[in-house]
């Protein structure tokens, strides 16, 4: 139980940080290689603000939101924007090599060590609810990701900006043609998707490990979350990442020895089967 | 010109220099007449290949003092090209052509410590394994869309990684494989023997350039044969290339295997020469590099891998002299720089200043 409440904790986790890579993928079919970064930048930022200023760790939370989509937003705008309609070896190219800026950037800057960040003691130790021992901070960190799910969940199935992004997602070309500003959307949709991702970092720092290689290391359990649960849905990607928690959590449980090879074993069968993701509706283009 | 076939009785006198058009047939003598001589012409051996070809025993010769540098140089070359006959020929974009690399590494260090220290068996036997794993590899590509593709050659190199990384009885683990002796190297059909793998790395370099010149040498009658050219129309409209009757699959089957053997041998002339393998070959960096160096010497035409190693292994040099710890990031940089600026572009200055659209 304690396992399968770790990999629910650990999979909510992947899906905050790569919700917005599906987005990115689904709406302008661009392939993102640098989105763990943003993820790191939300982790160093609440590192640093709580180690070196002492801000409290709750309010770390919301700074890493708004300084990784302000971020975000700003690449987006000058950099991400012309990579666009570049074939896709341009793109993979464009950000392995902002990856590997990123990478040796914040080694420079902060160092190479493993970042410890300190939780407040009402996040730490175990609850006992009917002898099954539950992390008071993985609680935390699921009872977060919902609410962040169900708050997106609404928000694009709810409101106008979720329609307008929805027919930006279906058909950029034809939402242009009927007058919606399709870079905007993009541009904010860009911001609020790297935000989250910074927030995942933030909240990941503990459960995760913090260090410069983070982008690299996580990259590929970030695009397996995305390409295993397509791109069309919110759902999907929450589906595939709940369930590449559960079994990465499970498999390094019972069989340590083979470490990440189930997952991707798992991954390359499940895309071999099912190329479009495994909740993919079937595809007009 | 003057016996070139005019079919029919044209009113207008063709002028005798004007190339085939599309209304012009050419029937029996086809052999000599223009359109089959532009269709010749395009896998005619240019000047700058002969060159290129000349240029490397001369390297060899004339430098003898760098023969470990050039001996990586060639390495990486032979690595790029195999990348750019499934990249650049038939437009796979993979991020995990390391898992051919390093398996072919292995292979050939495993070969040598545990079965018999002959370079040459060992590395037909590396060649041999990769190809078999380029062969089984190669059904889970043919599905799908870049993501998909993208995904499944990162998982394989990946799954390779923690292979190599877990089996330590048989790999050494995070530790590489050490202790691989090579035996002196015999040139295969003569008398020649006893050619031993010293420190200076000229037996090694002389040994990878043979190994370089030959797969050069088969892989542009491949990609100039028809197989070659029906690659290339692959890569460009597959939907067309399977309605005009190619076996999309067959082929994509056979330049992956193909391709795989080449990085297996490069992987395992890396081995080889350094009597090392460690798990930085299977490393994702790795693929990225060779992505890296295949984009600056250019896709498509079978020389760019070794213009771009050469290119890149001695800025790397450069680079690595002056902060070894950051040089990570100034590659990054050139990515990023390189692909903004336009691949097309950035190997011709001269169209910098140029607004981009206008030709």
């Amino acid at each position: 139980m304690t396992l399968l409440f770790d990999g629910i904790a650990y999979g909510m986790l992947l899906f905050i940080l790569a919700v917005g890579l599906a987005v990115t993928l689904g709406l302008m079919n661009f392939i993102n290689l640098a989105h763990g970064a943003f993820a790191m930048a939300g982790g160093y930022i609440t590192v640093l603000l709580m180690n070196r200023l002492g801000v409290p760790f709750l309010a770390c939370l919301p700074i890493a939101f708004i300084g990784t989509a302000l971020l975000g937003a700003l690449l987006e705008r000058t950099l991400y924007r012309p990579m666009y309609s570049r074939p896709h070896l341009d793109q993979v190219l464009f950000s392995i090599g902002l990856v590997f800026m990123a990478v040796t950037a914040v080694d420079y800057v902060v160092g190479s060590m493993q970042q410890n960040i300190h939780l407040p003691d009402w996040l730490q130790g175990r609850l006992p609810i009917e002898a099954v021992g539950i992390g008071k901070y993985r609680l935390f960190i699921v009872v977060t990701c919902a609410l962040l799910t169900i708050a997106l969940q609404w928000v694009l199935s709810r409101t106008r900006f979720g329609s307008r992004l929805r027919a930006s997602v279906d058909d950029p070309r034809v939402a242009g043609g009927l007058g919606l500003d399709v870079n905007r959307i993009f541009l904010l949709t860009f911001a609020v998707g790297s935000g989250l991702a910074g927030l995942g970092g933030a909240l990941g720092a503990e459960v995760l490990g913090l260090d410069p290689t983070f982008p690299l290391k996580f990259m590929i359990y970030f695009l397996i979350v995305v390409s295993v649960g397509g791109t069309t849905t919110i759902t999907g990607p929450l589906l595939a990442a709940l369930l590449l928690g559960i079994a990465d959590v499970a498999g390094k449980y019972y069989v340590p020895k083979l470490g990440a090879f189930i997952v991707y074993t798992l991954m390359i069968a499940i895309l071999v089967w099912r190329p479009q993701g495994l909740f993919a509706r079937a595809s007009a283009r | 010109m003057s016996d070139t076939p005019v079919a029919g009785a044209s009113p207008l006198p063709s002028p005798a220099s004007a190339p085939a058009g599309p209304t012009t047939a050419a029937p029996a003598a086809a052999a000599s007449s223009p359109a089959a001589r532009s269709l010749r012409g395009y896998s005619r051996w240019r000047w700058w290949e002969l060159a290129l070809f000349a240029a490397l025993p001369l390297s060899w010769l004339l430098l003898p003092g760098q023969a470990l540098l050039l001996n990586e140089i060639a390495i990486v070359a032979l690595f790029a090209i195999s990348l750019d006959l499934i990249l650049g020929y038939a437009g796979i974009v993979s991020l995990g052509h390391a898992a051919f690399f390093g398996f072919g590494a292995y292979t050939a260090a495993l070969f040598a410590k545990n079965v018999m220290p002959d370079p040459i068996v060992g590395l037909a036997v590396a060649i041999a394994a990769s190809a078999a794993l380029g062969l089984a590899t190669s059904v889970l590509i043919l599905r799908g869309s870049d993501l998909t593709r993208l995904m499944v050659t990162l998982g394989v190199a990946s799954i390779l990684y923690e292979l190599a990384n877990k089996l330590d009885w048989l790999t050494g683990g995070a530790d590489g494989l050490q202790g691989v002796v090579m035996g002196p190297l015999t040139v295969p059909f003569t008398t020649l023997k006893g050619f031993d793998f010293d420190l200076s790395g000229r037996t090694a370099y002389a040994y990878t350039l043979v190994v370089l010149a030959i797969v050069l040498f088969v892989s542009r009658r491949l990609v100039h044969s028809p197989f070659g050219t029906s690659l290339q129309a692959l890569r460009d409209n597959r939907l067309r290339a399977a309605s005009i009757g190619l076996s999309v699959p067959l082929r994509l089957v056979a330049v992956y295997t193909y391709a795989g053997a080449i990085a297996g041998a490069a992987g395992a002339l890396l081995a080889q020469t350094t009597g090392f393998a460690s798990l930085d070959v299977f490393d994702f960096h790795r693929s990225a590099e060779v992505l890296l160096v295949l984009v600056v010497g250019g896709t498509g035409y079978l020389y760019g891998g070794i213009f771009g190693a050469i290119v890149f292994k001695l800025l790397h040099d450069l680079i690595a002299a002056w902060t070894p710890q950051y040089w990570n990031f100034w590659l990054g940089l050139f990515l990023v720089v390189l692909v903004l600026v336009g691949r097309e572009r950035f190997v011709r200055p001269w169209t910098w200043f140029r607004v981009p659209g206008k030709r």
